[in-house]
């Protein structure tokens, strides 16, 4: 019992050096050797501040319990271990293995705090921080205590990308924390905002949710990026407003509300790189394999995303093909290896998404011509002959499916301007604003009240329940709207025992790739120089992954180049049609 | 209050600013790079997609626009509800904040929505009204609108007063300003009150009685009416209701001195913006103390050169025509013609027969058919068309005898006899066996030289 919770505390005896700790009964630490007690304590666990990661090792003196507004002393990692905690527990109410957060998860945290010296290590970064913070303010000598906006700090992205600002920030917010302390509410906070970029990871709150995907990737959990985000925006997983679970001795101000207040969604590209980045910065070996049983695994996506975008189920027969020729398939190269530049990194829900548009290409061509020519073909055989499956009309398809996807985005884009942002539980930058912002915030609600009363629709009882599809097809239904029966006789031929695609063509989307690193993209996409079927296509998987349609093109590019490698490189004059 | 708040967002946006912007060469002005394309500045990352606050509330703006252009107000309500939100992030200087946003739009929203109620309406803007003190006065004087649109004018005064006693720091020019409105407004409602006990007054003089009390507040009313009109009145800008009741105050008191001054002022003062009213409130003016014609002319002088189609141009026109003086009375015909020049008076027998008169005058006396023949010059192309087409001959006739008369004078003059408007309508006259039509034909006919001296062809051989 005393072996475990001495454990982390390594620092030598003031006395005789050694390290040989154990506890009295009083909680502080003891030294077997000389017997000389120190002023440490162990802190007792707050059963209700964090389960189960243990944070009273971050702390090295006795946590002042009571500051002179009632809040007591935390630290901005204390905050974060909150968000991670809460957000773990709503991925385990979704169905995620409860191995996740008491394993994964904080083994994953722990190391990151050891990594980045906040605990779990002799010195805490902190302190040297603390060294250095003072001297860089002194040449502030405008600005007077209160400057720093609330304004300002709340139009700063709450993600990187602004070090210049943040830092520029913090230090000329420094020299007054010391006079006023009122910079932040947490102990660190406006030191957390000046640390070094370069050999830490400063955590972020994007940043929470790559934890989260880095642990069900480890995992392999059933659920993609995009179905994490997507849970995020419809309030399954704690995000915005996150601060307000915080007990309520741990008050936030200050500087506190750049860190943990959040203003705008998070990015798939942002958690994503994040992601990876933390799994470099925290010296992660190679991830579990992810093989042909995984959800992950191409194969399995595709047949969810034909599923939801309506498709016949053949088509499944062809994504594996393709998934095959390429070798995309395989567990080398679907598995995650942290640090390895050399190989792209998967993105598996765009990958499956991108496989199916290009089979798409392959079978229907996507010219705006070609597509239309075999529906019209399958309409006239489907009216003459009512036995066996229909076959697959394109333009039937490409009909239903532009009518619930009008009526979905629709949808959609009135939820996001309907978004409410703020929470019952208001922040504000200072005591001296608390009486402001109090005021504020009541308003809002009388007003709020007054016009809700006015507005036709009766307000939303209930959250939709989380589901992995959006869009939902049943062969029980007889209006014919569903396709996944259908078969795609009209467009195979049969060509020495194997079914072929009747269509002798293709066209690429591009001809050469670009650099990702020069440009930030490996192709570039402008709707208008597109086919408008193409582009449909792209649009429905858009608005699956709730991503770009141009994120899918890039992925379709890349594939394209895999599958026409050989011909690309043997002929270059392959074939005259492919030049823009 | 919250101005505090706005001045310190500034404050820290001038803190924020960098110096390296100062720090370059002295000697060379700096080169200013014009905008690229948006899509060019990086490639386009993730970031420019991600939905935060502000563009939601402003897609959330957007809705509400759409909904409030097709009068669903119930549903701009409930965006609206959503957009609220964004109270708590307006601290900006910027024009149109969101707290400018809401105040518009929720007044529109009560003003339309068909389960508002005043109570409601005066809870909302009582809430506007502490948002910001730079829209303060704003806000009351359309409170006050408002509720003068709905007939509750005591509380539209007593809200007036609230707001003139409203101190808050140092008062800016734009403030300064807006008081003196709020106060000017204050000062018509008195002005209201005072005309409404001049009319008991009036009423019980008929009856015999006398009452003072009332006399007393009429006086008082006079007073405060009086003091805040004045003031605004002295202020560059379009006054004239307030200017009315200023004068009518003036009259009423005797102070004729004052009022006319008053007018002068407002008209002739360059400061002010042109202004039509400006001008005819003064004619009236005259007019009713029986001021020389000279005066009354210069006044209509003015008038006529803002707004040559007014409906006063009649009477100046007329006024003109009597004149001794040959200029005055070519001036005359030069603003007949150009009233007519308006598609508003292309049916008026008065304006018309006013032409015609001075134009037979000036045929029968055979001097001055120059003065005709310059107003016709500029108008000989499009006239024809504009006033003197068959169909129209067609539907004044039917429609306007009077006037088809007027005009087929005119036509007959400057067109001549075989102009399409003066046959037909001169042609059913005389199958209608109206005597003045057949005088007219002859008139025409026996003054036909006149025509064709004004259409510059009399030299020539040509004989009809």
């Amino acid at each position: 019992m005393d072996e475990e919770a001495t454990r982390d505390f390594n620092e030598r005896c003031a006395q005789c050096s050694e390290v040989n700790w154990g506890l009295t009964d009083g909680g502080r630490f003891y030294c077997r050797s000389c017997h000389n007690v120190t002023e440490r304590t162990r802190e007792v666990v707050n059963t209700d501040f964090i389960s189960n990661t243990r944070v009273q090792t971050i702390s090295k003196v006795l946590r002042k319990q009571e500051k002179t507004d009632g809040g007591c002393e935390w630290y901005v990692c204390e905050g974060f271990q909150l968000v991670l905690k809460k957000q773990a527990e709503a991925l385990e109410t979704l169905g995620v293995c409860p191995q996740m957060k008491d394993e994964i998860l904080c083994n994953f945290w722990r190391c990151y705090l050891q990594k980045s010296k906040q605990a779990y290590c002799n010195r805490p970064a902190g302190e040297t921080v603390k060294a250095l913070s003072v001297c860089d303010s002194s040449t502030d000598v405008d600005s007077e205590p209160e400057t720093p906006s609330l304004l300002h700090m709340l139009s700063v992205s709450e993600s990187e990308g602004d070090l210049q600002t943040d830092c520029s920030f913090a230090s000329s917010t420094s020299k007054v924390s010391e006079s006023t302390s009122l910079c932040s509410g947490s102990v660190d906070g406006s030191l957390y905002l000046m640390k070094n970029q370069k050999e830490k990871l400063r955590m972020t709150m994007p940043m929470t949710l790559s934890f989260c995907y880095m642990a069900l990737l480890w995992l392999r959990e059933p659920m993609t990026l995009s179905d994490l985000l997507r849970f995020v925006v419809e309030g399954h997983i704690p995000y915005l407003n996150v601060f307000q679970h915080f007990p309520e001795k741990m008050k936030l101000c200050g500087l506190d509300l750049k860190i943990f207040c959040v203003e705008s969604w998070p990015a798939y590209e942002e958690v994503y790189n994040k992601m990876l980045e933390l799994a470099a910065f925290l010296d992660l070996p190679r991830f579990p394999d992810i093989t042909d049983s995984c959800f992950l695994h191409p194969d399995m996506l595709c047949i969810k995303y034909l599923m939801e975008a309506n498709l016949p189920d053949e088509l499944h027969n062809w994504t594996c093909r393709v998934v095959k020729k390429i070798c995309i398939g395989e567990a080398d190269f679907l598995t995650l290896v942290p640090g390895n530049k050399s190989t792209r990194k998967v993105k598996y829900d765009v990958l499956a998404a991108a496989v199916i548009v290009v089979v798409l290409k392959l079978l229907f061509l996507l010219d705006d011509h070609y597509e239309w020519l075999l529906s019209e073909f399958a309409e006239e055989r489907n009216k003459n002959n009512k036995e066996g499956g229909p076959y697959f009309e394109f333009k039937k398809w490409y009909k239903v499916i532009k009518c619930s996807l009008d009526v979905e985005q629709k949808k959609l884009d009135e939820e996001r301007a309907k978004y409410l942002w703020r929470c019952e539980k208001p922040l504000f930058y200072s005591a001296k604003k608390k009486s402001k912002v109090l005021k504020r915030r009541r308003m809002v609600v009388n007003l709020q009240n007054q016009f809700g009363k006015l507005s036709g629709s009766v307000q939303p009882a209930e959250k939709p329940n989380p589901s992995s599809f959006q869009l939902s097809w049943y062969e029980e239904n007889t209006d014919g709207s569903c396709f996944h029966g259908h078969s795609l006789k009209g467009i195979l031929q049969e060509k020495c025992g194997l079914l072929t695609a009747m269509n002798p063509d293709y066209w690429l989307c591009t001809v050469k790739l670009c650099t990702e690193k020069l440009c930030g993209h490996l192709a570039h996409y402008r709707e208008v120089d597109f086919p408008q079927s193409y582009h449909f296509v792209l649009r429905l998987f858009s608005f699956l992954l709730r991503i770009q349609p141009s994120y899918i093109h890039d992925e379709v590019c890349v594939i394209e180049h895999k599958l026409f490698n050989k011909k690309l490189c043997k002929k270059p004059k392959y074939k005259t049609s492919l030049r823009k | 209050m919250d101005s505090l708040l706005e001045e310190e967002e500034e404050a820290a946006a001038v803190v924020l600013k960098s110096p390296a912007a100062q720090a370059g060469s002295a000697l060379l002005p700096a080169l200013h790079l014009p905008f690229l394309p948006p899509h060019l500045y990086r490639p386009a990352s993730s970031h420019e997609h991600k939905l935060n606050f502000k563009k939601s509330k402003e897609v959330c703006l957007n809705y509400i626009q759409d909904a409030m252009l097709q009068k669903q107000w119930k549903r701009a309500a409930e965006f609206l509800t959503f957009y609220i939100e964004s109270l708590e992030k307006d601290f900006s200087t910027a024009y149109m904040g969101p707290s400018e946003m809401i105040w518009r739009i929720g007044t529109e929203i009560l003003c339309h929505h068909s389960h508002s109620s005043m109570k409601q309406f005066n809870s909302f803007i009582e809430q506007m009204k502490t948002l910001g003190v730079k829209r303060y006065l704003k806000v009351c004087l359309e409170h006050a609108f408002h509720l003068l649109c709905n007939g509750l004018i005591d509380e539209a005064y007593q809200n007036l007063s609230l707001a003139e006693s409203w101190r808050f720091g140092e008062q800016t020019t734009i403030q300064d300003k807006e008081m003196k409105l709020i106060q000017a407004y204050r000062g018509l409602l008195d002005y209201y009150s005072w005309s409404k006990q001049k009319n008991i007054l009036l009423e019980h003089g008929q009856n015999g009685f006398e009452d003072l009390s009332v006399e007393q507040e009429m006086h008082s009313c006079f007073r405060k009416a009086a003091v805040n009109l004045k003031e605004i009145i002295k202020i560059p800008g379009v006054w004239d209701l307030f200017v009315k009741c200023y004068v009518d105050l003036l009259e009423f008191y005797g102070d004729h001195n004052e009022a006319c001054q008053v007018l002068n002022e407002y008209a002739y003062n360059s400061k002010f913006p042109a202004n039509p009213n400006a001008h005819v409130y003064l004619y009236q003016f005259l007019k009713r103390h029986g001021e020389s014609k000279k005066s009354l002319i210069s006044a209509l002088k003015i008038l006529h050169d803002i707004v040559p189609s007014h409906e006063l141009m009649i009477d100046f026109n007329t006024m003109l025509q009597k004149s001794k003086k040959r200029k005055k009375r070519q001036l005359g015909l030069e603003v007949i013609f150009a009233a007519l020049d308006y598609a508003g008076w292309k049916e008026n027998v008065k304006a018309w027969s006013c032409l015609a008169r001075q134009v037979k005058q000036i045929v029968i006396s055979e001097k001055h058919l120059d003065w005709i023949k310059q107003e016709w010059n500029s108008r000989k192309d499009w006239w024809p068309a504009f006033h003197f087409s068959r169909y129209l001959a067609k539907r004044n006739w039917q429609e306007n005898e009077s006037l088809s008369y007027e005009k087929a004078l005119v036509a007959g003059i400057l067109l001549g006899k075989d102009c399409k408007y003066f046959k037909y309508v001169s042609h059913q006259g005389c199958k209608a066996q109206v005597k003045r039509f057949r005088i007219l034909k002859k008139f025409v006919n026996k003054h036909n030289p006149a025509y064709l001296r004004i259409s510059g062809l009399s030299d020539s051989s040509v004989q009809p």
